[in-house]
């Protein structure tokens, strides 16, 4: 089979107000920080695809204003709205498909400029549903209802994953909300909505993160060590919750198994070194390892509480700080992608994790986990 | 960053998009809406393949990907399949709902999937995944989903 890597990655900072940048000025910066990671100038790529939503940005074909400042001029611009790792999917498809050789991708968003409640809860059914009045927030309060229900788990529990999550970003210097907290502090946050308090939840944050897949033809030409993509796969869930189990992930345990499969990855517990998911919740954290089958159900808080999940334990889990460090909606996967090829490469500064051969990216597309996209990448081909 | 902007104040540009959209809730769910708004009654379709009955109603069977061309009766009673509590008055909250609000998965008798909708008269200290609740409907119907005003425990 035909194979792809990642040369290349740029991110900016994820902060709360990129007061001077708009959205073409946060695309320039992390375009141009992948390409100098790679080595490469705008010429050396020949199409590029850029992830963004409309309603976040405000504007109709948001994605098509990013282009200029992508050195996308007279070459092939394509676009996701969506996740960062759905981009990067598609991405990764052309980098295969024998008409490109290499895909720049980037993915922005900026929190910061409009209202978030109002435009997650446009994600909601505009004839049932819409005008009940549930955001993102909300949604996913009620999933931890169902997940910490089925399984027990106390908020003292999910916590701990609000702790550590913000404790590893005081080792990244591109993360948003580096705290030194307690559980606490995190208990005794604002209830936002039951069972979820400010500190369980993760911030609103601008960024752009940018990705540069190669086809193997052409992958060692450039100045870095090719991360290979060993395994790749998404899989969605039924729209209305009132059809899912809320407190399971049936997506999520399909998209990681192909991924695995592809990967040719037998035992994820024991071949999976490192892990960058989508924590924009706690829960969502320990719900996402188990349905990762990286943890038993309802088991993985017992693995958080020794520690296994720390920068330094068995399985380190967002080392970055991930989301409940900084969220840039729609960027969020893409750094997620960027966060383990730093990692693999040994180049990921103060939050490096030891050993780092292989590594598991994860984003989400939907409300509470509709669509799941799960990245294995390797060191080795 | 060069130093030719070192300094210079962030100027906001204020702006909306205000475009009003008006959806045709097409035949599936104005039968559904119709049978509220004139009867108080909650009907649903069933596909005729698999026998499973969903709400909110919708005209495709998403398991076998057919047609649902058969409509059942469901009770306004059911079972509470999970619920969430808003404390904060967050931005997407309707002008009439004060927090507490409280939004509930509903699987009414005779229905396969949940339906989402406003738990009232209840503390949200007394909600409980599992607790029987009944429909209340409003007293002023317009042909929509809050021609159901909300679900009640059943005492």
């Amino acid at each position: 089979m035909d194979r792809a890597a990642i040369i290349g990655v740029g991110m900016t900072k994820i902060e709360a107000n990129k007061s001077r940048e708009t959205f073409a000025d946060m695309a320039w910066e992390a375009v141009n920080k992948a390409l100098n990671d790679a080595g490469m100038t705008i010429n050396d790529i020949d199409n590029v695809v850029t992830t963004s939503s409309d309603f976040w940005d405000g504007r109709t074909i948001s994605c098509m204003a990013v282009g200029d400042a992508s050195g996308a001029a007279e070459k092939n611009l394509s676009c996701v709205e969506g996740d960062g790792t759905f981009g990067a999917f598609y991405g990764y498809t052309r980098a295969l498909s024998g008409s490109y050789k290499t895909t720049l991708v980037t993915g922005h968003s900026k929190g910061s400029q409009c209202i978030s409640s109002l435009i997650t809860n446009s994600a909601f059914d505009p004839i049932y549903e819409r005008g009940l009045g549930m955001d993102m927030i909300t949604a996913c309060a009620m999933q931890a209802n169902a997940y910490m229900d089925r399984t027990g788990l106390k908020p003292e529990d999910t916590a701990q994953v609000s702790v550590k999550n913000h404790g590893n970003a005081l080792k990244n210097p591109l993360a948003q909300l580096p705290m030194n907290i307690s559980v606490e502090d995190v208990l005794k946050s604002e209830m936002i909505a039951d069972p979820l308090r400010k500190l369980d939840c993760s911030p609103v944050s601008d960024g752009c993160c940018a990705i540069i897949i190669a086809n193997e033809s052409v992958a060692a030409k450039f100045k870095r060590k090719p991360v290979w993509v060993k395994g790749l796969s998404f899989c969605t869930d039924s729209f209305f919750f009132g059809d899912r189990d809320l407190a399971r992930s049936n997506a999520l345990a399909q998209a990681a198994g192909n991924a695995y499969r592809m990967a040719g990855i037998k035992d994820p517990k024991k071949e999976i070194d490192l892990v960058e998911l989508y924590d924009a919740f706690t829960y969502q954290e320990l719900l996402w390892l188990e349905e990762m089958g990286l943890a038993e159900y309802g088991k993985a808080a017992n693995s958080l509480k020794k520690g296994e999940y720390n920068l330094d334990g068995r399985l380190p889990v967002n080392p970055s700080g991930g989301l409940l460090a900084g969220h840039p909606v729609i960027a969020a996967g893409l750094y997620r992608i960027a966060e383990v090829v730093l990692q693999l490469r040994g180049e990921a500064g103060e939050h490096q994790v030891g050993k780092a051969k292989t590594g598991l990216a994860h984003g989400v597309n939907g409300l509470c986990g509709q669509s799941h996209c799960v990245w294995i990448l390797d060191q080795e081909k | 960053m060069s130093d030719t902007f070192k300094g210079i104040e962030p100027m906001v540009h204020n702006s909306k998009i205000s475009v009003p959209y008006s959806w045709w809730a097409g035949d599936t769910a104005s039968k559904f809406f119709i049978a509220l708004r004139d009867e108080k009654k909650i009907i649903a379709p069933r596909c005729g393949k698999c026998r499973k009955v969903f709400m909110p109603p919708r005209k495709i069977c998403p398991s076998c990907f057919t047609e649902n061309t058969e409509w059942v009766s469901v009770a306004d009673e059911g079972t509470l399949v999970a619920f969430s509590v808003a404390r904060r008055q967050l931005e997407s909250i309707p002008a009439d709902k004060k927090v507490p609000v409280i939004w509930g998965l509903i699987k009414l008798d005779g229905a396969d999937t949940a339906l989402l909708h406003y738990l009232g008269e209840v503390k949200p200290e007394k909600v409980k995944a599992g607790m029987r609740v009944k429909a209340v409907f409003a007293e002023s119907r317009t042909g929509g989903i809050r021609d159901i005003s909300h679900f009640k425990p059943v005492s």
